[in-house]
């Protein structure tokens, strides 16, 4: 039985189909100002590059920010249990899911079956997301793919103190001018996102194995300065990004 | 869209009748100037059976801000009240009163002016600044009744302290009044108010009942007169029929909400301008909110109070109220409410407006996961000020939170 998952994030939706405890194919796009339309696209994008006719699909379950605008899917679910259901596929073992996406950053904890026995979420504030990271890219002009290459080359991470990401913004600015080199400013930066992460997850009895999933679980530093913080090793898969769409869609075979 | 049999089922006939008293209440209030009676605002958790004794009428500022909150002016008033210099981080009671109060707005044409003002902190330290700010601006006396925090007990120096302010605080009333402290009504006002109280706490525990009869919504609702006329035989015959009603309502099995499958505790204030629609996002996971922290607070310290001593007594009462009192023992009060009501969750409101219920809460989360092994939420609002509420936070925490709590399925060893 095939079935399909589809994530619609803030910034980049995302789809992944499964067959019999399979992953087929997984794909990202972006989300726009349609997220139903968006949601279609990326899921046909995905069936067509897999030569999939899209009926072919017994069930598809859709979750994220725009989980209540993909008007095909038969059941939406939120991320927090796809994120679950996805690290769980993925390894067994995890017990602590530790997710940042565009707009907001969570972490849950796992049972061995992997059901979702607490979690928590951001409150309404960027710091601590993608979000915060772009607009650093932006005052660095610095792509946001390089962010965690350039960190890693940094020796003596600056001190990024506020939290408000309006305030990081003109911290980061006379940083600049004031000289400080580079990977320094953007190793400060990934700090700052982890110290927010951090502090928010241990409001939960973390355990390990951890994972990381989310678009920025594909930065290399924010992964390091977390793992720090936590004092444990991160697990990131090639999956991170679409861990929500995998979720969906192992959650869319229990709909039959 | 009609409504459906069922639905008409589940409205409260009482419902009717409650407006009724409160637009009543408020009429007199404006209309006091024309009948000659005193007006006297106060804290919601003041002592306000002394007012009642002098035939003075009792205002609530917090009582309007909540209708305030409903009636979705909440954002405008408090941006006026930052507009004069306010801070945002300011209770959003306290802002959108002072705006009212300089600008003659918000609903039903603003509060009755105040002869004087009655002030307890054993709510919060704001309302301290709040009044004397409104004294000023009315140029009227105030009143400060003050209740020192009470960790665990109600000591020695402190017991005398408070009783102390109660001689004060009738010094104060006969003064202002221009007439005698009628001790013999004060002792009739003080057994109405703990009647009054009783028969409040006895509608709340109707919702330990399967199906529940009612939500902690139809509390916040029903709330405003054990809040503003305690100690009057209106409040005592208002929820004696209530309780009829309630009683009604189980025995007939009408539930408040259909097909209750899950049965959730709320801690603090409402979102007062959001009730609707977290009541139906609840509704449409099966779940229903039976009790709640905040309406608990007018019934939630009768035990102290003697019934042949209401003076004496009330000192202990008004000073160990759920807002004044550790962190240790606001866990207990829940703990407590978490097995009376049979609750299959916790959801915690942090609001920003008010730093003295939101203290802690995360330590008293995490207690009651561990002591009572129940899923907990935390959802970041605000009782008033609209602008810092996002509806699809809240709605991803809440789906995921029933999501958990239907994982685990209903309470274990109930049988439904
Ligand atoms: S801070 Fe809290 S207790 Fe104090 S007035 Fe505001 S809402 Fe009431």
């Amino acid at each position: 039985m095939k079935t399909a998952g589809i994530d619609i994030g803030s910034i980049t939706a995302k789809a992944a189909v499964l067959e019999d405890g399979v992953i087929l194919g997984t794909r990202v796009g972006f989300t726009g100002y349609n997220a139903g339309m968006a949601g279609r696209k990326v899921f046909e994008e995905l069936t067509g590059e897999l030569g999939l006719e899209a009926s072919s699909i017994a069930w598809i379950v859709s979750t994220g920010y725009g989980r209540n605008s993909v008007e095909f899917a038969h059941k939406s679910m939120t991320e927090i249990i796809c994120h679950g259901a996805g690290a769980h596929f993925l390894d067994p073992q995890v017990r602590t899911v530790v997710d940042v996406g565009g707009q907001d950053s969570k972490a849950l904890i796992l049972d061995e079956s992997g059901k979702v026995t607490d979690f928590v979420m951001n409150d309404k504030c960027a710091a601590g997301t993608g979000r915060f990271l772009e607009v650093m890219a932006r005052a660095l002009e610095v792509n946001l793919d390089d962010f965690g290459e350039i960190s890693l080359r940094s020796e003596n991470p600056a001190k990024i103190s506020s939290i408000c990401t309006v305030f990081a913004e003109s911290e980061v600015i006379s940083l600049i001018s004031r000289g400080e080199q580079r990977e320094n400013i953007i190793a400060g930066i990934h700090d700052s996102v982890a110290s927010r992460v951090y502090a928010m997850a241990q409001r939960l009895a973390v355990k390990a194995p951890i994972m990381m999933t989310g678009g920025v679980a594909r930065n290399i530093g924010v992964v390091r300065a977390l793992e720090k913080r936590f004092g444990s090793p991160i697990e990131v898969t090639g999956h991170a990004q679409v861990n929500g769409a995998i979720g969906a869609a192992v959650l869319a075979c229990s709909l039959r | 869209m009609p409504q459906t049999g069922a639905e008409k089922k589940r409205k409260f006939r009482s419902a009717k009748r409650m407006r009724e008293i409160m637009t009543e209440y408020y009429i007199e209030a404006k209309t006091a100037d024309q009948t000659g009676k005193k007006v006297a605002w106060i804290t919601s958790g003041g002592p306000v059976e002394p007012l009642i004794a002098m035939d003075v009428i009792p205002v609530y500022p917090e009582n309007y801000g909540a209708m305030i909150g409903a009636s979705h002016m909440g954002s405008d008033l408090c941006a006026k009240a930052e507009a004069l210099g306010y801070s945002t981080d300011l209770c959003s009671y306290a802002r959108a009163d002072i705006a009212c109060a300089l600008e003659d707005g918000g609903p039903i044409g603003g509060l009755p002016k105040p002869d004087m003002l009655v002030c307890c902190n054993n709510i919060c330290g704001t309302v301290m600044k709040w009044y004397e700010i409104q004294a000023r601006l009315f140029d009227v006396p105030l009143f400060i009744f003050d209740t020192p925090f009470c960790h665990v007990d109600f000591a020695g120096e402190a017991r005398r302290y408070v009783r102390t302010q109660i001689d004060e605080y009738i010094g104060f009333l006969e003064g202002v009044c221009g007439k005698k402290f009628d001790i013999d009504r004060s002792r009739e006002v003080g057994r109405l108010s703990l009647k009054g109280q009783r028969l409040w706490q006895e509608v709340l525990d109707a919702a330990a009942h399967r199906p529940s009869p009612m939500t902690a919504f139809d509390a916040f609702f029903f709330l405003a007169l054990i809040v503003t006329l305690r100690g009057t035989t209106k409040v005592v015959d208002f929820y004696t029929e209530l309780l009829e009603e309630m009683k009604e309502r189980v025995s007939q099995g009408i539930s408040a909400v259909e097909n209750e499958r899950y049965r959730l505790l709320w801690d603090n204030l409402p979102v007062w301008y959001r009730l609707k629609w977290l009541s139906d996002t609840f509704a449409a996971h099966g779940a229903c909110l039976v009790a709640d922290t905040y309406t608990t607070a007018w019934c939630g310290s009768m035990k102290y109070i003697d019934e042949n001593n209401f003076i004496d007594s009330m000192a202990e009462a008004y000073t160990r109220i759920y807002l004044n009192i550790g962190v240790d023992e606001m866990a207990k009060t829940i703990f407590e409410m978490i097995d009376k009501y049979e609750v299959d969750g916790l959801v915690m409101h942090s609001n920003r407006s008010c730093k003295p219920y939101s203290f802690g809460q995360y330590d008293i989360m995490r207690m009651v996961q561990e002591k009572k092994g129940i899923p907990c939420m935390m959802l970041e609002s605000h009782m008033v000020d609209e602008r810092s509420f996002s509806e699809s936070q809240a709605l991803t925490r809440i789906d995921a939170f029933m999501e958990v709590i239907s994982q685990r399925g209903p309470r274990a060893g109930i049988a439904r």
